[in-house]
């Protein structure tokens, strides 16, 4: 809204710069030391509303509303926030939007990856500098931790887990103490109130490094959960199939709603274990089956009906995706699918298609 | 109309269970040292009052029909009803109790004539939710949280609330229902006031009036009499017993279908309970709870737990951190984030499961005179000695005391045991019971009452129950009990719950043995005229999932384990036959594919080849192929013992009449060197050893002739066409799995 045009993706501070100023302007309730808004307002930024001037306040998170009460609550405890859920469930982008919220600024973000070193933690140095002036605090070079310590702001984690374990224990000083030291210059750096972290992580991901307990104390928890009803959830693939579509340049296809909703229920069933008419139990595969997944399924089974189909997305498009999905451990997760396949969509009306493409690409 | 005495009556509006209404009735019954005390309830319940002191709550007030018990009604207590503090007030200080509801002889017998015309009873309650209206002029979209915000969660010390109950619900009154009441209602309250009026013509001082908050604006004014004496003439009515019985939790949560229920009654009972800090020492019980579970949770944990549940109740704008905070905080801090614990750990104190007693002396429930009845009807008098029973299952009579006893055990009274080996056994008319009444019996049966007023429906309520949280095995046992005991509608629900259960179940073998008696069952409740075909959906859906299973689950077993898979793919086989249709076929299948996998162990290799043969399914040439490539020399010498042993298990008739399978056994054995002969020795002779002596002989004469006769007249007994008629022959009459 009020960033340049030029740039890609504007932060969320910049794109709802007028909400925000609105939500300010209405907010009377106390606000937590160094916080822009009162917690109130930070939920009702999040999750939507109108204000009494008539600012309409878009909501940025669907969802229960005692998960952003659970989450800004831990926020105003000063207790770090640690986020959690299969991929797709928006964490990253709930935590964007309440630093921008409540410090302004979402851009102090750490992103963790197997190679995140101590330095993007903590502090490193410009080392041209250091060789030619010996160790200063002009050589120092502040971590967005560091400066969010200094400066008493938000500072993100994302992907908490994929950061290795030594690396992420560097966090247990600064949450406990709120101190970070640099025994090099003598000196520390004291956390300024208003200061908190909120990180992300992936709960259902393998190869993750797992948080140490006495890190994992230092934060409260707010799962996320995935999309609540079908309907919604059919919502939400459609619009980002429609434009993956296009940002894939893809042929268009017809999409079939009837396929999406197929694959979103069997990816619902499957991941909740019980069938939609809740009559039946099912057992969950080990694969995460996020929404974000279904996505995929679906973009592959259209780039198939466009290259190798008839141009109509149909059940033999997405079979083998969903097969490929659904089954990533071939033993035990092959017999959750068969069964599934056997007990379920076997009964299951107008799905004899389904059934014998999805057969047909297991076997 | 003449308002009330307000120094001599006072009429105290109440939420039926909730510790803040508790607390409050009884600081103001201190306070106001009645001498009366009127409680909604039932009038005939009045001389029951005498037993209060040797109660323990919960405990509910029970009214039913003299003639028909399963017309009951229930009126519960727990240790927070505003109303159980009322009447342990005035047995404590001595003060009179009257009951002032509308009589149970009026509402049961009216219930009946109303369910015959409009069911309008339940009506009123929904009809008006003044909570509902009251909470939303404080800006609540839920009611029972806006009256724990103001009332329930008050710690002692405040100002009386009870003025401004009666004041607020005048105003509620006014606006939804400007016209005096009608019908049940205005009964209800015409009764109220009758009661009160007597109380004060009998000259007491000081009257207290506990009862439903909706009925207080009722009861501030007196009109005349008789216009209520108008009301109350010729209503229908029953003869009535009443008596006290011991209650649960569970049955007074509202999720239980109890319609004055509580979401939560272990919070309330912890609220009233504890004499402060009620979310820090909830939370600390949490915290006890998961550690019992080996779960590591720290004080710092419950520090922080306690603080955000201060933060979201400020945030929420509340007083004070109630359930759903303690919840979050549970969820977000104790168990860091595992949902599914925290649930559980908060389901199960939020329930705070608690069992009631009441004292010998109290008079007889219902339950105790439908089972007299029916002892009186089926002639089986409770004898404390020893008794033998013997019941012949086709006269009408035994089976109905059969039943009874069935029912009996299933309820936690087991009067008859039944004999060893006739419990199970479907397929005889004789059932053998050793009968004797212990003394403890009657208690339990007291006990027993709170699942229901009839032999029958405290069963079935009791079955429901259980089938709640047992296990499939279990369940399967109990879908049996529920065909003994004769109880179809309890059958309908556990089915349902097996068929849950098996879908999350992914031990193939609990699900092989889980088989079996259902597939059973499915025949003898068709024999009941029960309507077995949900029943054989599960039992279907069941084999399907094994046989989805099977083939990864046997896989890489070794020889040992696989003894009783080999007795389970058996017993599932028979169940199989029995169902028939596409299941056996589909099992068919699955053993087929199993048969010739080399990861499979030689023994359930060998007996999935047998069944199959058995069922027509493996043709001569190709059962000879395959023992050939068992038994050559490419195959441990201990695989094929364990195949040979799979395979001829139980009848060596096979081997006397297929001269070419048993020629391959023999070129085999004598093919083996010393060594492994020596190993393979002791499974080869439990497998020989366990034919007949005549098979025996029959084996060993071809052995040493060179090979059997080969008569073309003498055709060996189509076994595969044989064998469904054995099975369901051996079914029938009650014969284990296989002969």
């Amino acid at each position: 809204m009020t960033a340049t045009p030029a740039v890609l993706r504007p932060h969320a501070e910049q794109a709802y710069a007028e909400e925000l100023a609105a939500l300010a302007k209405a907010d009377d309730r106390p606000r937590p030391p160094g916080w822009k808004l009162s917690p109130w307002a930070v939920t009702q930024y999040v999750l939507g509303a109108t204000l009494d001037d008539g600012t309409e306040i878009t909501p940025k998170y669907v969802g229960a509303r005692r998960i952003v009460e659970v989450a800004v609550a831990t926020l105003a405890t000063d207790r770090a926030l640690l986020l959690l859920g299969v991929p797709g469930t928006a964490k990253t982008w709930l935590s964007e939007h309440l630093a921008a919220a409540i410090a302004g600024d979402s851009t102090l973000l750490v992103q963790g990856t197997a190679g995140t070193a101590e330095e993007a933690v903590r502090y490193g140095w410009n080392y041209a500098r250091l060789l030619a002036e010996g160790p200063s605090e002009k050589a120092l070079v502040p971590s967005p931790v560091m400066t969010a310590m200094a400066e008493g702001r938000l500072a993100r984690v994302e992907e908490l887990t994929r950061i290795p374990s030594d690396v992420q224990d560097a966090l247990i000083t600064i949450l406990s103490e709120k101190t970070l030291p640099v025994p090099e210059l003598g000196i520390e750096v004291q956390a300024q109130r208003g200061f908190n972290i909120i990180a992300t992580a992936n709960d259902r991901d393998r190869g993750v490094n797992d948080l140490s307990s006495a890190l994992r104390r230092r934060f409260n928890t707010v799962v996320l959960p995935v999309p609540q009803t079908a309907d919604d959830e059919v919502e939400i693939v459609t619009r980002r199939v429609a434009q993956l579509g296009r940002n894939l340049d893809l042929p268009e296809v017809p999409a079939s709603l009837t396929e999406i909703r197929r694959v979103v229920t069997v990816f619902r069933e499957l991941r909740n274990g019980i069938t939609e008419d809740g009559r039946t139990k099912v057992k969950s595969p080990s694969g995460t089956l996020s929404t974000a997944e279904a996505i995929s399924v679906i973009t592959n089974g259209i780039a198939l009906a466009a290259h190798f189909g008839d141009g109509v997305l149909r059940p033999t498009d997405v079979a083998a995706g969903i097969s490929g999905a659904v089954v990533q451990d071939p033993v035990s997760d092959g017999v959750v699918w068969r069964e599934y396949l056997e007990t379920v969509v076997r009964e299951r009306e107008d799905w004899d298609d389904f059934y014998a493409a999805c057969r047909e690409a297991s076997h | 109309m003449p308002a009330l005495d307000t120094e001599r009556v006072h009429v105290l509006g109440v939420r039926h269970h909730g510790p803040g209404s508790a607390r409050a009735v009884r600081a103001e019954l201190e306070r106001l040292r009645p001498d009366a005390v009127l409680i909604e309830g039932p009038p005939e319940a009045d001389a029951l009052v005498g037993h209060v002191g040797g109660l323990e709550p919960p405990v509910a007030l029970l009214a039913y029909d003299r003639f028909e018990p399963s017309r009951a009604a229930f009126w519960p207590f727990a240790v927070f009803s505003p109303e159980w503090q009322a009447l342990r007030y005035a047995a404590e200080h001595g003060a009179e109790v009257r009951f002032c509801d509308l009589p149970a002889a009026h509402t049961l017998a009216a219930r009946t004539e109303e369910e015959e015309e409009t069911g309008e009873g339940e009506a009123p309650r929904v009809r008006v939710d003044p909570l509902g209206v009251l909470a939303e002029a404080a800006g609540y979209d839920d009611p029972e949280r806006w009256w724990d915000d103001v009332v329930e969660q008050r710690r002692d010390g405040g100002p009386s609330p009870f003025p401004a109950i009666a004041e607020a619900m005048a105003a509620v009154r006014a606006e939804l229902a400007p016209e005096p009441e009608t019908g049940h209602e205005a009964r209800r309250e015409a009764h109220m006031r009758q009661v009160l009026r007597a109380a004060l013509r009998a000259g007491h001082e000081r009257i207290a009036v506990v009862c439903g908050a909706w009925h207080v604006p009722a009861l501030l004014e007196l009109p005349a009499a008789t216009a209520d004496a108008r009301l109350l003439r010729g209503l229908p009515k029953t003869r009535v017993a009443t008596t006290w019985i011991p209650w649960t939790h569970g049955r007074l949560a509202a999720a239980s279908g109890y319609r004055a229920g509580v979401r939560s009654p272990g919070w309330y009972h912890h609220l009233f309970t504890t004499p402060d800090r009620p979310v820090e020492r909830w939370l600390t019980e949490t915290a006890r709870r998961l550690r019992d579970r080996g779960h590591a949770v720290s004080s710092s944990h419950v520090i922080e737990a306690v603080r955000l549940c201060e933060t979201l109740a400020a945030l929420r704008g509340r007083p004070l951190a109630g359930l759903e905070e303690t919840a979050e905080a549970t969820s977000a801090v104790l168990c860091e984030g595992a949902e599914l614990r925290a649930r559980l750990v908060h389901d199960e104190m939020a329930l705070g499961e608690r069992l009631g007693a009441v004292p010998p002396d109290t008079p007889t429930v219902p339950l105790q005179r439908d089972l007299a009845a029916q002892q009186k009807r089926l002639r089986l008098k409770p004898g404390a000695l020893d008794r033998d029973l013997v019941l012949d299952l086709r006269k009408d009579v035994d089976r109905e005391r059969s039943v009874l006893l069935h029912r009996l055990g299933l309820l936690g009274v087991p009067w008859g045991a039944p004999r060893r080996g006739t419990v199970r056994s479907r397929g005889t008319f004789r059932e053998t019971w050793a009968l004797r009444w212990e003394p403890e019996y009657d208690l339990a049966v007291i006990e027993a009452s709170r699942w229901g007023t009839t032999v029958a429906a405290a069963t079935a309520a009791r079955v429901r129950d259980r089938a709640a949280d047992a296990d499939l095995p279990a369940l399967t046992a109990l879908v049996e009990d529920c065909l003994l005991a004769d109880l179809p509608d309890a059958l309908t629900d556990t089915v349902a719950q097996l068929s849950r259960r098996a879908a999350e179940d992914a031990d193939i073998q609990r699900l092989m043995r889980a088989l079996p008696p259902l597939a059973r069952s499915v025949r003898y409740g068709s024999v009941r005229r029960f309507d077995a075909d949900a029943l054989r959906g599960v039992a279907v859906e069941m084999l399907r999932r094994v046989c989805a299973g099977l083939t990864v689950a046997v896989t890489g077993l070794d020889e040992a384990a696989a003894v009783p898979v080999a007795a389970d793919v058996d017993a599932t086989h028979t169940a199989a036959v029995l169902l028939g249709g596409d299941a056996e076929t589909g099992w068919l299948d699955a053993l087929e594919a199993l048969a010739p996998r080399s990861g499979v162990p030689g023994r359930l290799s060998g007996r999935a080849h047998r069944l199959l043969r058995d069922s027509g399914r493996l043709d001569a040439d190709t059962l000879r192929l395959r023992l050939s490539q068992v038994a050559s020399p490419g195959t441990p010498p201990e695989r094929t013992a364990a195949w040979i042993e799979g395979f001829a298990a139980d009848s060596g008739l096979l081997l006397v009449h297929d001269s070419a399978l048993l020629d391959l056994i023999d070129q085999w054995l004598t093919g083996l060197s010393g060594r492994a002969f020596v190993d393979v020795l002791p499974l080869l002779r439990r497998t020989f050893g366990g034919f007949t002596a005549a098979e025996r002989r029959s084996i060993a004469e071809l052995v040493v002739r060179g090979g059997v006769d080969r008569d073309p007249a003498e055709q060996p007994v189509d076994t595969g066409r044989a064998a469904a008629a054995v099975a369901a022959a051996a079914a029938v009459l009650g014969l284990p799995a296989h002969t």
